[in-house]
């Protein structure tokens, strides 16, 4: 519900979708609350269907979303490629469960959060966040929707079942003490327009079908006016870098990340989505015992903060990364810790760490 | 514009096509050129709004239509274009979609959303390239390649029931079914202004010639052969029962086989929702009010 409220209070007034288990609620919220709005709700034949409905509606001009779990993330894979091709902005939450296949549609896990950067074909980038919280689900939302608007890419949310489900306060701002972004407008008449031109941010201004621009937008490999150019390497090397350094240059913008008790910290856990509760106790807890452990905490996991977990490296001794998969979002904390000492913490199987858990593997 | 040395006069659709884009990449005898011609005749002959109608493809050879034709346009994933047709149409129920794809791309790939198109009743017009086979893979079989016919996977005759798609198009709900040939050029123009005129799901069905790849295989690689086939085994049965109207290479039946009432998807939208926000209003209660 504070996914689909901050949608609503982002200025979405589309969603597509097909029930699947735990995500079905956000489409169940959003189809009372569309119409009282505004704003539509579909229910597709499938999840391809509902992406590609999600790509239409943004192109006709309307912040758009779908919600789904892994079974269905798989499916709109295909059409999530041709959103970052064609960059289109929209929103698509995932209620993480147990994969893979069907797996254990009720249980909780983080095992997407892989396949939500990599899970189309070729070379792209996008936004991921993870929110911790009823209320970080409902601020997280909104940015999303703001992220997607701004750098014109899927940007998706990253959710585990705990936190889809949690029931715990929630604030909703007015909506004056919101801030809302929309896409980029043409600046050109539409002789002059070039729907794949890039500004000095890297992002394309973009119109909007029926307003006169008559404009071509493909998956193929096209030039700044949209035209396939299927046989030139250089046009299909300038329009991918483009694609991936939009949001890789501004990932320093874009990542959000929250740092707990870190200043003098000699172990420090990362963590993300529920699992960072349990961590942040363990942390509480360890310092009570006089350890002195810090929490990084992701809210943002893709474009994945190098920088930042390079800082924090540099000044502790361990990293621990509990996550419930079997070990995913480790292999980029690897990546840029260094020569620093990282340990997994994987779990697999309906259930979260538990604090004491954590602060039984610090305490080695 | 020079062609080999001589002045060519301007086209006089040429306001309808996409400058930069022609010519088309379609093989000398295909039919999807003369869809083009005749889709963009009929928008000529209905003094269609262009600003209004949007075209969107899927993946093949008359995928590529999308990028032809003066309009907004979208050239989708494989098989996917009506979903995205139907997630415009919802949201802007003041234009008008127009699906341009071909058989493979509509009813294998696609075919769930197409039934589900049709079902809703949403106003979007199909029209569907049907040439037996997937032409820009170099000519595989596909669900209406005819039995026995052979294609580069069905070496040995094909043995799969071919859809009947007129007939598919009907059950499933569609408000406006026709079939034509490549070769019925006017009935085929007269049915695409009727299809974008009318209030609902409306599917065309061309079927055309493809030289290249279906026709080399089976006896018709010369275009001029190719187009005296379908008009020996072409017959004229409008509004006979689609299960009736059968597609074999020794008979084609075309005409307009559905054309009934029926309200339509976005309008019924549209009620819906003026009817949640009349009670909210009514408690004093409507906040927020868009579309």
């Amino acid at each position: 519900m504070a996914c689909a409220e901050g949608a609503l209070a982002a200025g979405c007034r589309f969603f597509a979708g097909y029930p699947i288990t735990p995500a079905t609620e956000i489409a169940e919220h959003m189809s009372r609350r569309l119409p009282e709005v505004g704003g539509v709700y579909l229910q597709m034949e499938d999840e391809i269907a509902s992406m590609a409905a999600v790509i239409g509606a943004s192109y006709a001009g309307v912040k758009s979303m779908t919600a789904t779990s892994g079974p269905g993330f798989s499916l709109m894979q295909e059409n999530i490629g041709l959103a970052a091709m064609t960059e289109t902005p929209c929103v698509v939450v995932d209620v993480m469960r147990a994969g893979p296949s069907t797996g254990q549609p009720t249980k909780t896990s983080q095992q997407d959060v892989m396949q939500a950067k990599w899970g189309s074909h070729g070379d792209y980038e996008i936004i991921a966040l993870s929110p911790s919280s009823v209320q970080e689900m409902f601020d997280l939302t909104v940015e999303a929707f703001n992220l997607s608007e701004t750098y014109r890419c899927p940007v998706f949310l990253m959710t585990d079942e705990i936190v889809g489900h949690l029931m715990e306060r929630l604030a909703i701002p007015k909506p004056e003490e919101i801030r809302l972004i929309d896409r980029k407008r043409p600046t050109s008449p539409p002789s002059e327009y070039l729907p794949f031109r890039p500004g000095e941010d890297l992002v394309p201004e973009m119109a909007i079908f029926g307003e006169g621009y008559r404009f071509y937008a493909t998956g193929l490999t096209h030039d700044e006016t949209g035209h396939p150019q299927t046989d030139s390497s250089e046009e299909h090397a300038r329009l991918v870098q483009r694609l991936c350094d939009k949001i890789r240059k501004n990932a320093n913008k874009i990542t959000k990340v929250e740092r707990i008790f870190l200043d003098d910290a000699d172990i420090c856990i990362i963590a993300y989505g529920s699992v960072a509760r349990s961590a942040l106790s363990a942390a509480v807890e360890g310092r009570e015992k006089g350890i002195k452990i810090g929490l990084l905490r992701l809210a943002t996991l893709w474009p994945f903060p190098d920088q930042i977990v390079e800082e924090v490296a540099a000044q502790v001794d361990k990293i621990l990364v509990p996550e419930m998969n079997y070990g995913q979002m480790v292999r980029e904390v690897e990546r840029c810790a260094g020569r620093r000492k990282v340990e997994s913490l994987p779990r697999l199987g309906d259930a979260l760490h538990t604090p004491q858990e954590i602060l039984a593997h610090v305490l080695g | 514009m020079e062609v080999r040395g001589m002045s060519a006069v301007q086209h006089p659709m040429e306001h309808y096509t996409r400058s930069g884009m022609i010519p088309h990449i379609w093989c000398n005898g295909c039919g999807d050129g003369v869809i083009l011609g005749e889709f963009v005749r009929a928008l000529d002959e209905l003094k269609y709004d262009i600003n209004k109608l949007v075209v969107v493809s899927g993946i093949g050879c008359i995928g590529r239509i999308s990028g032809y034709t003066n309009t907004d346009s979208f050239h989708t994933t494989h098989g996917r274009a009506l979903a995205f047709a139907v997630g415009v149409k919802a949201v802007r129920p003041d234009l008008k979609p127009v699906v341009i794809s071909g058989d493979g791309d509509l009813f294998a790939i696609g075919g769930n959303h197409f039934i589900h198109a049709a079902r809703r009743n949403i106003d979007v017009t199909v029209i569907c390239s049907n040439n037996f086979n997937y032409g820009m893979t170099g000519g595989q079989s596909g669900p209406t390649t005819p039995i026995d016919a052979y294609t580069t996977t069905t070496r040995y005759g094909n043995i799969e029931h071919p859809f009947n798609l007129a007939h598919l198009a009907a059950a499933s709900g569609a408000v406006y079914v026709a079939r034509w040939t490549s070769i019925h050029v006017k009935r085929m123009r007269e049915s695409f202004k009727k299809a974008i005129n009318k209030r609902g799901f409306s599917f065309v069905e061309v079927i055309t010639t493809c030289p290249e790849e279906y026709g080399r295989r089976n006896k018709l690689a010369d275009p001029i052969e190719g187009m005296k086939w379908l008009r020996e085994v072409s017959v004229v049965r409008s509004f006979i029962d689609p299960i009736e109207a059968v597609v074999r290479p020794d008979k084609i039946i075309v005409g307009e086989f559905v054309d009934i009432e029926k309200t339509e998807y976005s309008d019924l939208l549209l009620e819906s929702t003026r009817k949640v926000q009349a009670s909210l209003e009514k408690e004093g209660k409507l906040t927020n009010v868009a579309l």
